[in-house]
């Protein structure tokens, strides 16, 4: 119970901060440097830093493998249906302008690039999350019979 | 919509759209109805393009409403309708194919990850071709191989050496890439745009090194992508070890993008102004007539007929890129035929291959003994594709492989002729190890050994799957002339003889 208490204090305090500052990088991307890819793996990152200090079967708990494949879809789903409801609106693929095409301050612009960092955003973080469950989980040792 | 304006951009999003939808699918039968039906939907596009493209001339479509040079370019013309009208249409044969080999060579519970993984390669493969942008070509190269890599190790279900095939595939692949895209930055660097017609106009007049090593530097990647001699050596055992499906898919499409690329790259971008172009020429056609030989005869020695395919794949590449290295209309315009051709040849050799280790579990010459008794509609389709490969008269083989020898032989010169001589030798060399399987298949049935039991015939859609690409050989054999000239077409615009194409 009091194993490695200063770094199980230390992740619970830097825990809600690094997935503030992943939402920030998520969403001034926009404006600033950042954007989904980064902001996924910084999500991630919270997660896999929990799991180093409290293990894997608690995170897994928390975040259960079986839901990532369906935040790894959306995300996809949210990026490609940007620009199929583009294409349904006349425009090009991606051409986020028809989404509000008598803005004066190209808020089309804003909400395309908005929905398809978030979907990039899920589906990095997803990703990343599985990449180390599945590393993480691993068997330690390959018996013989396996190979 | 205007459905004809955005036609360029759905053959791409559409499977790329429906392989996260596939994964929630659940395990079995739906997914495969699902990709078999994505595959069908895109060869219809892909059909339309083609025949717009026919009528209209070049076809550019610009992403996101951001007009080329800045934004990403789509970009058809003849050229690359037809290799995307060619892998859509293996797609639409292979993938219900697949159904009933998938069922016994992947876990049950997989069955929705294997076709995503499968749509997302078709996705990446479909957009390399289509797109105009450099770097766009780097990112579907990478989205397709990706999942190669994942499709090639989930062989490990009935073989585990697919792993390590899967990995070898894994590093080799991803150097390439790598090669590829330091390329691509140095060009870049040389140029600052990314679009193709873009890069080629402000590349005329360079001859500088930054960018003769880019042109190495993509040559190079891309020729590791393609399996070029020295550079194959991740194909053998990646084609082995695969699933059934998968080595047919991709011995007809993966191999075939990448030389389309090659191509598209050579005389495109750098065009024939290039100085160094007629180096990286002289190379290929060194590399593709030891590729013929060397590739050739590593196939007559191997017992384990799907390895021996898949080095007789290698020796083909050998003559696309001798077609190529020739440099003029007809050499590139033969390379692009055995392009299509070969990728129906190995199609349907690749698909008989898998209805017999559906039923017999092994892919060694030793099962095929008896198979024309056992199996008669897999041995005599078998039969045939392996005549086309070989390029006996009256099969699509012998138009590509005729079209070559007339390439280099009107190209006059001492190497073009020795070349040409060359070709007909190590065809000698495929019937040597064709003949090698046919013999044993007409062979009567073992008595003893591990393959003595009788089997059930394949499934129906398996044969008629099989048997859609041999007639393709056939048609393309006895009417060869539509694709032929289709063929010239495309080389005359890609190298910029046609005025169609407006470079």
């Amino acid at each position: 119970m009091m194993d490695h208490l200063i770094l199980r204090v230390m992740i619970k305090l830097f825990f809600a901060p690094i997935l503030l500052f992943a939402l920030y990088v998520q969403f001034h991307g926009d404006y600033g440097p950042g954007g989904g890819f980064q902001a996924g793996v910084i999500f991630a990152s919270a997660f896999i830093l929990f799991a180093l200090g409290f293990g894997l079967r608690t995170t897994q708990k928390a975040v259960p493998p079986s839901v990532l494949p369906y935040f790894m879809v959306t995300g996809l789903l949210l990026y490609a249906g940007t620009g199929v409801v583009t294409l349904f609106l006349g425009g090009n693929f991606l051409d986020y302008y028809v989404l509000a095409p008598n803005s004066h301050h190209n808020a089309g612009q804003h909400m395309g690039i908005f929905l398809v960092e978030l979907g990039v955003g899920m589906a990095v973080f997803s990703s990343m999350l599985t990449i180390f469950y599945y590393f993480a989980g691993r068997e330690p040792e390959i018996s013989d019979e396996d190979w | 919509m205007d459905f004809i304006a955005q036609l360029p951009v759905l053959p791409v999003v559409l499977p790329f759209v429906a392989a996260p939808l596939c994964l929630l699918l659940p395990a079995g039968r739906a997914p495969w109805v699902w990709a078999t039906l994505v595959a069908w939907a895109t060869f219809a596009l892909s059909l339309i393009l083609l025949e717009q493209v026919w009528i209209n001339g070049t076809i550019s479509y610009a992403m996101g409403g951001w007009s080329a040079p800045m934004g990403i370019a789509y970009r058809i013309d003849l050229t690359n309708g037809m290799v995307l009208a060619l892998i859509s249409f293996v797609a639409a044969v292979v993938f219900p194919y697949a159904g009933p080999s998938v069922r016994d060579e992947i876990a049950h519970k997989q069955t929705p990850a294997f076709y995503t993984a499968l749509l997302l390669c078709f996705a990446g493969l479909i957009g390399v071709t289509i797109t105009g942008d450099a770097f766009n070509v780097f990112v579907f190269l990478e989205i397709s191989s990706l999942s190669t890599y994942v499709l090639v190790a989930m062989g490990a279900g009935r073989d585990r050496r697919a792993l390590t095939a899967a990995f070898n595939y894994l590093v080799m692949g991803t150097i390439g890439a790598t090669f590829f895209v330091i390329g691509l930055g140095l060009l870049y660097m040389a140029t600052g745009t990314l679009n193709m017609i873009d890069l080629h106009e402000r590349l005329v007049g360079q001859d500088n090194r930054v960018v003769k090593a880019a042109f190495a530097f993509i040559v190079t990647g891309l020729g590791l992508k393609l399996a070029m001699l020295p550079l194959h050596l991740w194909l053998p055992p990646a084609y082995s070890y695969a699933p059934s499906s998968i080595t047919a898919f991709l011995a007809a499409t993966a191999t075939k993008v990448a030389v389309y690329i090659m191509l598209r790259f050579l005389y495109t971008v750098f065009g024939f102004d290039f100085p160094f172009l007629s180096v990286a020429l002289d190379f290929f056609l060194i590399l593709g007539v030891a590729g013929m030989f060397v590739a050739s005869l590593a196939a007559m020695f191997q017992d384990d007929i799907k390895m021996m395919l898949a080095y007789s794949s290698v020796a083909q590449i050998g003559y696309m890129l001798l077609g190529i290295s020739l440099g003029t209309v007809d050499g590139v315009a033969a390379g692009l035929l055995h392009l299509v051709n070969h990728a129906f040849m190995k199609a349907a050799l690749f698909m008989a291959v898998g209805c017999v280790v559906l039923r017999l579990g092994s892919h060694q010459l030793s099962a095929f003994q008896g198979l024309a008794k056992r199996m008669p509609w897999t041995a005599w389709g078998m039969v045939i594709a392996a005549m086309s490969l070989a390029g006996i008269p009256g099969t699509a083989g012998f138009i590509s492989k005729f079209a070559l020898l007339q390439a280099s032989f009107d190209k006059g010169g001492l190497t073009p002729t020795i070349a040409g001589f060359l070709i007909v030798l190590s065809s000698l060399l495929a019937v040597v190890y064709l003949m090698r399987v046919v013999r044993v298949m007409l062979q009567p049935l073992p008595e003893s050994g591990p393959f003595t039991k009788p089997v059930v015939r394949p499934p129906l859609l398996m044969r008629v799957s099989l048997w859609v690409m041999v007639l393709a050989n056939i048609y393309f054999g006895l009417q060869g002339g539509g694709l032929i000239a289709l063929t010239r077409r495309a080389a005359s615009i890609l190298m910029g003889v046609d005025a169609g194409g407006a470079m």
